[in-house]
């Protein structure tokens, strides 16, 4: 009798487990040996140039087949004795919102669910500027620059001292030699430490497989900047790290109607961007919270 | 060699027996154990859909980046972290009453943090990608990110709730003494790891500027009189239903003891709660405004705003409940003071802690976060994976303690007695 | 004898040439993109160049009637800056004649810190690369500014980001 009920045990018990292995094959998903690789991949820094190159190549070979079209993916370091910084001056910003559009399709962004901007402009009644509390920014009046309101925009500050870089658990995000916070999309987890951590709300996550009209896809991409992501990365401005890095100004630079924006190096006295910190006063989102950002806003009027 | 050898034969044979002993029950037993799998089936059916889709699956967004699974990680951590309450007069104390407890206490806290752990994993994003949060062969932030302080004060924490109890436990099985001089500074660890895995997860929101409700210094302290009121609470509803369902001698005195300690907890954290209010309500700043969304509503938005009022009422009355010897001392009111903690602090401390940081964003904006059924079932998956583990520990635990379950060399009917 | 003159005076007018080159300004400093001229309207002298000059200030009915002029009108007036003479050219306040593509130094004239600006380049647009090797373009004043009507007209905003309670629906 007892060596019956064991052996009914025993059946039971084989029973479950091979269920349960049963119900975790859809985790384990068809271990193809693409993503056997993509799941062995090292983190950016660890790659030799020529782990970095079969990356690029397995990449060009994937966008090719998604996309229809051949991409030009830099790895292209820091150029030496930069560091790059970003004015804006908000006496002329007039909310058009052409930069947040600009910077969707020279980056690759996701269209639609989720629809991801790096760009957020903020509509500020006269009057106030630090209280972001009663900023507007879903405002969709006929035309703009709307009276009594000035308008904002804000997007990563790539920080000297990024609070999204300290908080990290997987050294998914690093400051680069040149100032800009990368993030290596195929080393990040996913556990939005960095969304919380950011005080500017620059950071954005790809809560599902990002959506990506093939007519409008932007070939010239960079590995750290705006290549196409996958779901379940963090991702944020790189200040156009696929153009600055050949001395091109960012795409929302080149957008803007009205001359706000600007760009340049900081360690280089000549350049804009020192011209306007020297020149005309400038301030910077949340000094208080020490994250010394690049991002200069300043007033002419 | 033979030593080795030997080892490994027990080892099996124990194994074996008590998958024998989790495999018998009576009928309560069984339809308990099913209903638990049925629930974390379907949560698990839920969770394959949203590692199919990605995070769009639940309700969480780029404003509220943090949701349920969070919240009730927040809550975990804090419950295993009681398990202190009961090591600290058995070992240090010597407290015969709560000292024939302990160890179920410790597989407790071991179940609480397996839940906490698997409330982090389902929310991270690219599960698949975990093995880059661990030292050595990924590349964990130790130690500027807390997160990673987070994973091995969790990870450390649930192999010293495992190894201690096992140890004590196999030992007992096999009528052995267990060395004290061994086990005793493993036991004496786990007191101040117990601080501070729910320190670490205090620092964890502590830490971040821009989440001005986090980043007050009366988080960590605040988290842990309130750990010390709900993880005990749980503690002693489930002790007393072990007592129904099993042989285990469980004195009165015990749950009293530990009933005292919730209200001394209870009082810290409604004083340090008074705190708070009175910094962000009287300084008035413009940071106040996520304890304004919290308890009265901001701009119209006010869904957290009746679960918060409904966690006051219930912890004040858990107060009184616990504080009042009377009440304390009568059953079934102190049940309904435990009932009343575990669900006020539950409230508090999850959304009501998690939610609120995010609302208003950094930017300003106000963007309201309920779960939605996909985030439940899961929750409940988990929650019940949890108390089905708990049920299947304490099924050979407790055989074990009270002598009914002990190695084929002895008797079975020989009085337990654990030597001390 | 007439050898000799001959090539004094050919000397005379290349010195001639050359300072009246000079005197032209420094030449095209910055490089800029084309000036925006309506289509078919320049080069201007087309039909100026057979057109009576009328030097009086008056609204103009028979051509450029659709050019409202709200750039301190009460104090100028076409003529003022564009050359009566040559209307491929732009009048400087002390006569010197410059090329549209140099337009800014006109607008310099009165608006002194945005021209300081503009040169800095801070003011304004510029696209391409503000590295060398690689070149930059200057947009011209006229390019943002409609040089007869400076204020910049509002207009139609781009479409707010989707709001998260709709994150599911369509584009």
């Amino acid at each position: 009798m007892q060596n019956k009920r064991y052996t009914r045990r025993e059946f039971i018990r084989n029973l479950s487990l091979t269920t349960l292995a049963g119900l975790s094959l859809p985790l384990l998903s068809s271990c193809a040996k693409e993503e056997v690789e993509d799941f062995l991949q090292k983190h950016f820094h660890e790659m030799t140039e020529e782990e970095k190159k079969r990356v690029i190549a397995k990449l060009e070979q994937r966008y090719l087949q998604k996309y229809g079209r051949k991409f030009q993916i830099s790895t292209k370091e820091a150029l030496p004795d930069t560091l790059w910084g970003y004015g804006l001056e908000l006496s002329r910003c007039i909310g058009c919102r052409r930069c947040v559009y600009a910077c969707v399709k020279e980056n690759n962004h996701s269209r639609h669910d989720p629809q991801l901007h790096w760009i957020r402009v903020l509509r500020l009644k006269r009057g106030n500027l630090i209280n972001l509390e009663n900023s507007e920014h879903y405002y969709d009046p006929d035309l703009v620059p709307e009276k009594g309101f000035i308008y904002l925009p804000v997007q990563c500050q790539q920080c000297q001292n990024p609070p999204c870089v300290k908080v990290c658990p997987v050294h998914a995000t690093w400051q680069e030699p040149d100032g800009i916070i990368a993030v290596d999309y195929n080393w990040c987890v996913g556990c939005r430490y960095c969304i919380a951590a950011c005080p500017y709300k620059g950071r954005v996550f790809n809560w599902t497989e990002p959506n990506i009209p093939k007519e409008e896809i932007n070939p010239s991409v960079h590995y750290l900047g705006n290549r196409p992501r996958m779901k379940c990365a963090v991702e944020k401005c790189t200040f156009c790290i696929q153009r600055v890095r050949s001395g091109r100004y960012p795409a929302c630079v080149e957008a803007c109607p009205t001359g706000t924006r600007k760009f340049g190096n900081l360690l280089d006295p000549n350049s804009e961007i020192r011209y306007i910190i020297d020149r005309k006063r400038v301030f910077r989102l949340k000094e208080d919270l020490n994250t010394e950002p690049k991002f200069y806003y300043f007033f002419e009027a | 060699m033979e030593k080795f050898q030997e080892i490994l034969n027990d080892s099996w044979d124990f194994y074996r027996r008590t998958l024998i002993l989790v495999a018998k029950g009576s009928k309560l037993y069984y339809a308990w154990c099913l209903s638990l799998l049925a629930i974390i089936i379907v949560g698990f059916i839920f969770y394959l859909k949203q590692h199919e889709v990605g995070l769009i699956a639940t309700n969480m967004n780029d404003q509220v980046s943090w949701g349920l699974y969070i919240a009730n990680f927040t809550y975990l951590v804090g419950a295993a972290a009681a398990a202190v309450l009961l090591v600290v007069p058995s070992y240090v104390y010597q407290f015969k009453p709560i000292k024939e407890i302990v160890v179920l206490g410790e597989l407790f806290a071991a179940s609480s943090v397996m839940m906490a752990v698997l409330f982090v994993m389902v929310d991270l994003g690219r599960l698949d990608r975990f093995w880059h949060m661990l030292p050595f062969i990924g590349s964990m932030n130790f130690p500027q990110s807390l997160l990673a302080w987070d994973v091995i004060a969790l990870n450390g924490y649930l192999i010293l709730n495992i190894f201690i109890p096992v140890y004590l436990l196999v030992n007992f099985y096999y009528r052995k003494k267990p060395n004290w001089k061994f086990i005793l500074p493993f036991i004496l660890l786990s007191i101040p790891w117990a601080v501070g895995i729910h320190t670490v997860t205090a620092f964890l929101y502590n830490g971040l500027p821009a989440r001005p409700f986090w980043n007050a210094s009366i988080l960590a302290p605040r988290f842990l009189a309130s750990a010390f009121c709900s993880g005990p609470a749980i503690i002693i509803i489930i002790f007393q239903i072990i007592r129904k369902v099993s042989d285990i001698k469980l004195e009165n005195e015990a749950l009293f003891k530990i009933a005292e300690l919730i209200a001394y907890a209870m009082f810290l954290n409604l004083f340090l709660l008074g705190s708070e209010l009175y910094k962000e309500y009287y300084s008035h700043s413009i940071h106040m405004a996520p304890v304004e969304y919290l308890f009265e509503g901001l701009h119209g938005h006010n869904l957290l705003v009746p679960w918060i009022w409904a966690a006051m009422a219930m912890n004040v009355m858990a107060f009184f409940i616990f504080m009042i010897p009377q009440t304390r001392k009568r059953l079934s009111i102190l049940n309904l003071g435990c009932l009343l903690v575990i669900v006020g602090v539950w409230i508090e401390k999850g959304p009501g802690f998690v939610i609120p940081g995010f609302i208003p964003d950094p930017l300003g904006e106000i963007h309201e976060y309920i779960p939605n059924l996909l985030e439940l079932m899961v929750s409940f998956g988990i929650w019940a994976l949890g108390l089905l583990v708990f049920t299947l520990l304490m099924k050979v635990a407790i055989p074990i303690e009270t002598g009914k379950f002990t190695h084929t060399d002895y008797e079975k009917g020989v009085t337990a007695f654990r030597p001390h | 004898m007439k050898k000799e003159t001959t090539v004094i005076a050919l000397g005379i007018l290349l010195l001639g040439f050359w300072f009246t080159s000079s005197a032209n300004g420094a030449g095209e400093e910055f490089p800029v993109a084309p000036p925006p001229v309506t289509e078919g309207m320049f080069p201007c002298s087309n039909c100026h160049a057979s057109i009576e000059i009328n030097r009086k200030k008056r609204e103009l009915k028979e051509e450029h009637s659709q050019i409202k002029l709200h750039h301190a009108e009460t104090m100028r007036w076409c003529l003022d800056c564009h050359e009566v003479r040559n209307r491929d050219k732009l009048r400087l306040y002390n006569g010197e004649l410059i090329n549209f593509t140099e337009s800014y130094r006109l607008c310099g004239e009165c608006h002194g810190p945005q021209y300081r600006d503009w040169r800095a380049g801070i003011h304004g647009k510029r696209t391409g690369y503000f590295m060398s090797p690689g070149k930059r373009t200057y947009y011209l004043c006229a390019h943002c500014h409609d040089p007869h009507e400076p204020q910049f007209k509002p207009i139609k905003p781009e479409p707010p980001p989707f709001p998260p309670a709709v994150k599911n629906h369509a584009k």
